[in-house]
């Protein structure tokens, strides 16, 4: 017996309350090993301050801005469509000191370079622009030459002295409204956003009252938007119009649109002058903008070597500062004090830790380790593997184990997926699942490092609960000699063969048994037969009817080494002994006639049987008598029953009561000794007793108990009903599935199935289980 | 189909109700306010924000902060929602909810002409413009010379072209004109919006009138006091109060006459819900009105939500959510000009 391992899952690990005083120069140093390890839960001892009012908010904020501006440099390296490499980097360790200088001149160097390309940027539009405007409008202008002769004149006069070649601001001539002149017409050429273009032209004729002429056509490029760098489909526009008034008017709406306007020359060959100058400046600036990216590409790649490295180390010292907020400075303000849970196994590798934080930053003074008592209940704490931590998730998901409680979850490895298979059992669809499974556990290595979607990581997370599920159902399904539904002969023949050669009444009559029932499992011959269902049905049943009772008493039997391992005898004769008694004397007797009915084959109607040991428990049984004595053994067992229920209900609260007056009694000539004692103990593990004793709220709190226990074990017996009822569920869809199409069988249909099993299943344990001894209130 | 909003109402609006209730649950806490007022640079209250719904949008802000940019980014926070909702909702609820709306409008459409007036920069007034009464041409505004023109260039694309009928007049803008114009508009759109409401029926009914005919009253008594020594006429001063509330009709008729801010306190205390909000004010004073009567508002806010199954918690939401945004800017400027002690003035706090 002692070879075995220890079950560290049975209760949770037995915790210490301990306190360090750390010194100031060794603390940043000591928590970072300690969150490395894993092993301490620390207690917020400033929870009454706001978090800017704490000691470490500084570094905090530090770490906030230094977050902010990796996430800066993340979003530029997806923007410029860089992938960030995922190889590791053999980089020393820098100090956060440097990496935040760092990070500073990479932002300062990445925004400079942004501001500039995004001024190349801008000159590059507006020449694109510019010279699409020049390919368009020319060709308006062209083909609308009757009243070219006024607009050469005003072009002319603009453009005399046009020495585009030299300016170097090219735009600051385009900016000056192109055309000024004399009366008669003008016009306006310049480029849109193709969606303003509708609203815009209204806008124009409403405020001309009509009186232009508005021209579009739509570009041929698209020009890039430089602060949110989409591409934006946009619109040429010429529009012709009189007058200095409407001039300005104009000008203020194609402010007021976005719209940029640009001169266009009438003459044709200072079109084409001026077309192939700003084609050979847009060249000389795609070069340089080019170069730009290049350059930028290259500096967001050197940090995206990085960048995981930094994010991880980062985040790792806003954890560290965080945790430092949580504790106190002493009085001298030369160390730190904190308070925490660890377990006690750790203690050594914690007092380690601790040293070799002492030793690397060269302390005078070690770090102090002792352990104190607190009055308030430890944290739960289980030690899990890969294989145990999902089935405890799946009782966390409950509620968390009050501490030292026996953990649900030890039983939950088998009982859950044997619950869940005998509501899914069909051993080809368990061999579905159970490759599905194995795929995930032979890849394990390979998926736990890469990012997963939200039902993958689910799926992952419950991989060795899939892997027993699997089992199970291929073990069930044998049972039920279910293969996609069908039967097959595995164990050997059927035990039953047709009354003559020709099998004509094999539906109708039946068959004859022949020799020893099938090996294993259900004889094949069911299928079809005419008695099949009912047959299945009153075998799952009662099936479930046994497995649910077991399961209730293990529950309830969980609730005694609870109460014993509390030390609470109270529990044990007031709770545990009147629970077991009415449970087993109703349902537990029930469970006894099935068994003999299936062993003597009797023919006895069992819900009579048990409908009348309350109705007239004193009849005579006639026909549905089991076994001898079967009469007085039910009037005793009713007994019980009824004097289980005030058992459970009226002793313990008055117990407690007469307890508590006792104890009152004792205190009031204890108090002033003990107040001295008091004294001593630290303030930060004040304790409080909380002495209140309302009787009445005891009374109710234990009637609600009962109650629920009474009207429970009948519910609850009901409850497992859904083991068969899912079972039998199951085998309709399919049935009807298989004849429709293979593919639904296999897919939806399995999925529904494994789905629907599993959520009754988790149900069951939830509920009809762990309401008999689970608290589940820790934390 | 007053009483029976509950046979129906979560058919179309249950989710978006769910959503807001949801939302209201996200405003900031008097035990907030207090964490926040405590705050010595601009750094701790986005640190202190970012454990509240603010902290999305204020994370990836530099660190020199501005008061406008928290102000700005916690807009950006409410207009979201809005967008949300908006998108989410059918008729009759999409109509509601761009009603709430329509008062940015005004007051967008007021700035804009007021700066252009000022020759102002436009961009910089449109920086300056709600992002709720936004809409599409609204920078030809500075285009307009005066009101008809207004109306027909870019107003008439707008809801609130019916508005305007009353008061285009060829005369040029100038302040006191704008001034008129945004309470003649703000009338006419309370109006529009307390008759919707009426149509609407049921709990949306009862409880928008109390809303609205509380904000249509305190429009009525900041007109007075602020027309008090201008040469408005008292007909003209009548004219601008929306034609319901408690005050319509008799209370106007006093209203339009008092030359003091004691009068209209006289007036204002003979109708007993409002006795309240002067009760903690001393006479002549007019500076903590504004105050007081954003308490008044809150609380009549709040208590929109203790009724299920109508519109009103949608603007009681938005309206909230704005008043939040004010005591976050006030409380901003007050530790961004060192002003701590003044903090307290102006937050009303909601919870």
């Amino acid at each position: 017996m002692d070879n075995l391992p220890p079950m560290d899952l049975m209760r949770s690990e037995k915790m210490s309350f301990v306190q360090l005083i750390i010194p100031v120069e060794s603390a940043h140093r000591a928590v970072s090993y300690l969150g490395e390890l894993g092993l301490l839960q620390f207690r917020d001892l400033n929870a009454d301050k706001s978090p800017f009012q704490r000691m470490f908010v500084n570094q905090v904020k530090r770490c906030a801005e230094m977050s902010r501006k990796l996430r800066f440099f993340k979003d530029q390296i997806s923007k410029a469509g860089l992938l960030s490499s995922v190889r590791p980097v053999t980089q020393p360790d820098v100090e956060l000191e440097e990496l935040e200088i760092q990070l500073a001149e990479h932002e300062n160097e990445l925004i400079e370079m942004n501001a500039n390309s995004e001024k190349l940027r801008q000159s590059y539009n507006e020449l694109l622009e510019f010279k699409i405007v020049l390919q368009k409008a020319g060709s308006f202008l062209v083909s609308s030459g009757t009243h070219a002769v006024s607009e050469r004149e005003l072009d002319e006069n603009v453009y005399s002295n046009d020495d585009y070649v030299d300016t170097a601001s090219l735009l600051e001539q385009e900016m000056r409204p192109g055309i000024s002149g004399q009366s008669g017409l003008r016009f306006i050429s310049g480029i849109i956003s193709k969606s303003k273009v509708l609203r815009f032209e209204r806008m124009l004729f409403r405020a001309m009252r009509g009186n232009m002429l508005f021209n579009q056509a739509p570009a041929d490029e698209e020009i890039m938007d430089p602060i949110s760098s989409e591409m934006v489909e946009k619109t040429v526009f010429v529009v012709f119009f009189s007058g200095e008034q409407a001039k300005s008017k104009i000008l203020k709406i194609c402010e007021a649109f976005g719209a940029s306007f640009y001169p266009v020359p009438e003459d044709i060959t200072k079109q084409r002058q001026i077309t192939r100058e700003v084609s050979s400046r847009l060249d000389e600036l795609e070069v340089t903008l080019d170069a730009g990216i290049r350059h930028r590409n290259k500096a967001l790649a050197s940090i995206g070597v990085h960048l995981v490295k930094w994010i991880s180390m980062v985040r790792r010292e806003k954890a560290v500062y965080d945790t430092l907020s949580m504790l106190n400075f002493d009085v001298t303000k030369k160390c730190l004090v904190g308070e925490g849970w660890c377990p006690i196994f750790a203690k050594a590798q914690l007092q380690a830790a601790l040293q070799r934080a002492t030793f690397d930053s060269n302390s005078q003074v070690g770090i102090i380790y002792h352990v104190m008592d607190a009055a308030e209940s430890p944290p739960t704490y289980f030690r899990t593997n890969k294989f145990t931590n999902a089935f405890q998730e799946i009782v966390d998901a409950y509620g968390v184990a009050r501490y030292q409680e026996s953990n649900p979850s030890v039983y939950t490895v088998i009982t859950f997926p044997f619950l869940f298979a005998v509501m899914f059992g069909d051993w080809g669809h368990g061999i579905c699942l159970l490759l599905g499974a194995l795929v995930l556990i032979a890849r394990e290595s390979k998926l736990g490092t890469q990012k997963l979607g939200s039902f993958m990581e689910m799926l992952y997370g419950g991989r060795y609960v899939l892997l027993l599920m699997s089992l199970f159902s291929i073990y069930c399904g044998l049972i039920y000699n279910e293969f996609f539904s069908v039967p097959y002969h595995i164990f050997g023949l059927s035990a039953y063969k047709c009354r003559d050669t020709t099998c004509s009444e094999a539906k109708t009559t039946g068959l004859v048994k022949y020799q020893d029932p099938y090996a294993f499992g259900v004889d094949p011959s069911w299928r079809g037969s005419r008695s099949e269902l009912p047959f299945l049905n009153s075998l799952k049943m009662k099936m479930s009817i046994l497995l649910g009772v077991a399961q209730m008493n293990m529950g309830i039997i969980l609730s005694y080494f609870n109460a014993r391992f509390f030390g609470s005898s109270l529990d044990i004769r007031y709770q545990f002994v009147p629970q077991i008694i009415f449970l087993n004397s109703l349902f537990g007797y029930l469970s006894l006639l099935i068994i003999i009915k299936w062993c003597t084959g009797s023919q006895a109607d069992l819900y009579h049987v048990m409908i009348y040991m309350f109705l007239s428990p004193t009849e005579d049984l006639g026909e549905n008598q089991l076994f001898w004595g079967q009469r007085p053994l039910q009037i005793i067992l009713l007994l019980l029953a009824m004097i289980a229920v005030p058992w459970m209900l009226f002793p313990k609260p008055f117990i407690l009561k007469r307890l508590h007056t006792e104890r009152f009694q004792g205190r009031t000539y204890g108090i002033l000794a003990t107040s001295e004692t008091d004294l001593e103990v630290e303030p930060d593990s004040a304790r409080h007793y909380d002495e209140d004793f309302n009787f009445s709220e005891v009374f109710v709190h234990q009637m609600i108990h009962s109650i629920e226990f009474v009207l429970g074990a009948v519910s609850n017996t009901a409850s497992y009903l859904r083991l068969w009822a899912l079972r039998y569920d199951n085998l309709v869809i399919r049935l009807v599935g298989l004849a429709m199409f293979a593919f639904a069988t296999a897919f939806i249909l399995l999925m529904m199935e494994t789905l629907s099993a599993f959520l009754h299943a988790l149900r069951l344990h939830w509920v009809e289980f762990q309401n008999k001894f689970y608290h589940g209130d820790g934390f | 189909m007053y009483g029976f909003e509950a046979l129906t109402f979560n058919i179309h609006a249950g989710y978006l109700e769910a959503i807001v209730r949801g939302h209201r649950a996200g405003l900031l806490t008097a035990a907030d306010y207090n964490n926040l007022c405590q705050c010595e640079t601009l750094d701790d209250i986005k640190m202190h924000l970012s454990a509240t719904e603010y902290g999305p949008y204020l994370q990836n802000e530099p660190s020199p902060l501005h008061t406008t940019t928290i102000v700005e980014k916690c807009t950006l926070k409410l207009v979201d929602d809005y967008k949300h909702m908006l998108c989410q909702a059918t008729e009759p609820l999409s109509t509601f909810l761009e009603y709430i709306t329509y008062g940015h409008m005004i007051d967008n459409v007021v700035l804009i002409v007021t700066g252009t007036l000022h020759e102002r920069d436009v961009q910089e007034l449109l920086e300056k413009c709600h992002p709720l009464g936004m809409f599409d041409s609204i920078a030809t505004l500075a285009v307009a010379q005066n009101m008809r023109e207004l109306y027909r260039l870019v107003l008439v694309d707008t809801p609130l072209a019916p508005y305007f009928s009353e008061c285009i007049t060829s005369e040029d803008l100038d302040d006191m004109n704008i001034e008129i114009m945004r309470n003649t508009l703000y009338k006419a759109y309370l109006e529009d919006f307390y008759r919707f409401c009426q149509k609407l029926g049921g709990a949306t009914a009862e409880i928008m009138s109390d809303l609205l005919s509380f904000e249509a009253d305190r429009r009525a008594v900041n007109i007075s006091i602020n027309s008090i020594g201008t040469e408005l006429t008292r007909d003209d001063r009548k004219k601008l109060y929306s034609n319901f509330g408690l005050f319509y009709p008799y209370g106007h008729e006093e209203l339009a006459v008092c030359e003091d801010i004691d009068q209209v306190r006289g007036v204002m205390e003979k109708y007993p819900p409002y006795q309240s909000i002067f009760s903690k004010l001393s006479y002549g004073e007019s500076q903590m009105l504004d105050k007081a009567f954003y308490e008044e508002e809150v609380k009549r806010l709040c208590l929109a939500f203790e009724q299920q199954f109508h519109y009103g918690v949608f603007f009681a939401y938005m309206r909230l959510r704005e008043q939040e945004i004010r005591n976050l800017m006030w409380i901003s400027e007050c530790v961004a000009q060192n002003q701590k002690s003044r903090v307290h003035d102006s937050v009303v706090f909601i919870f």
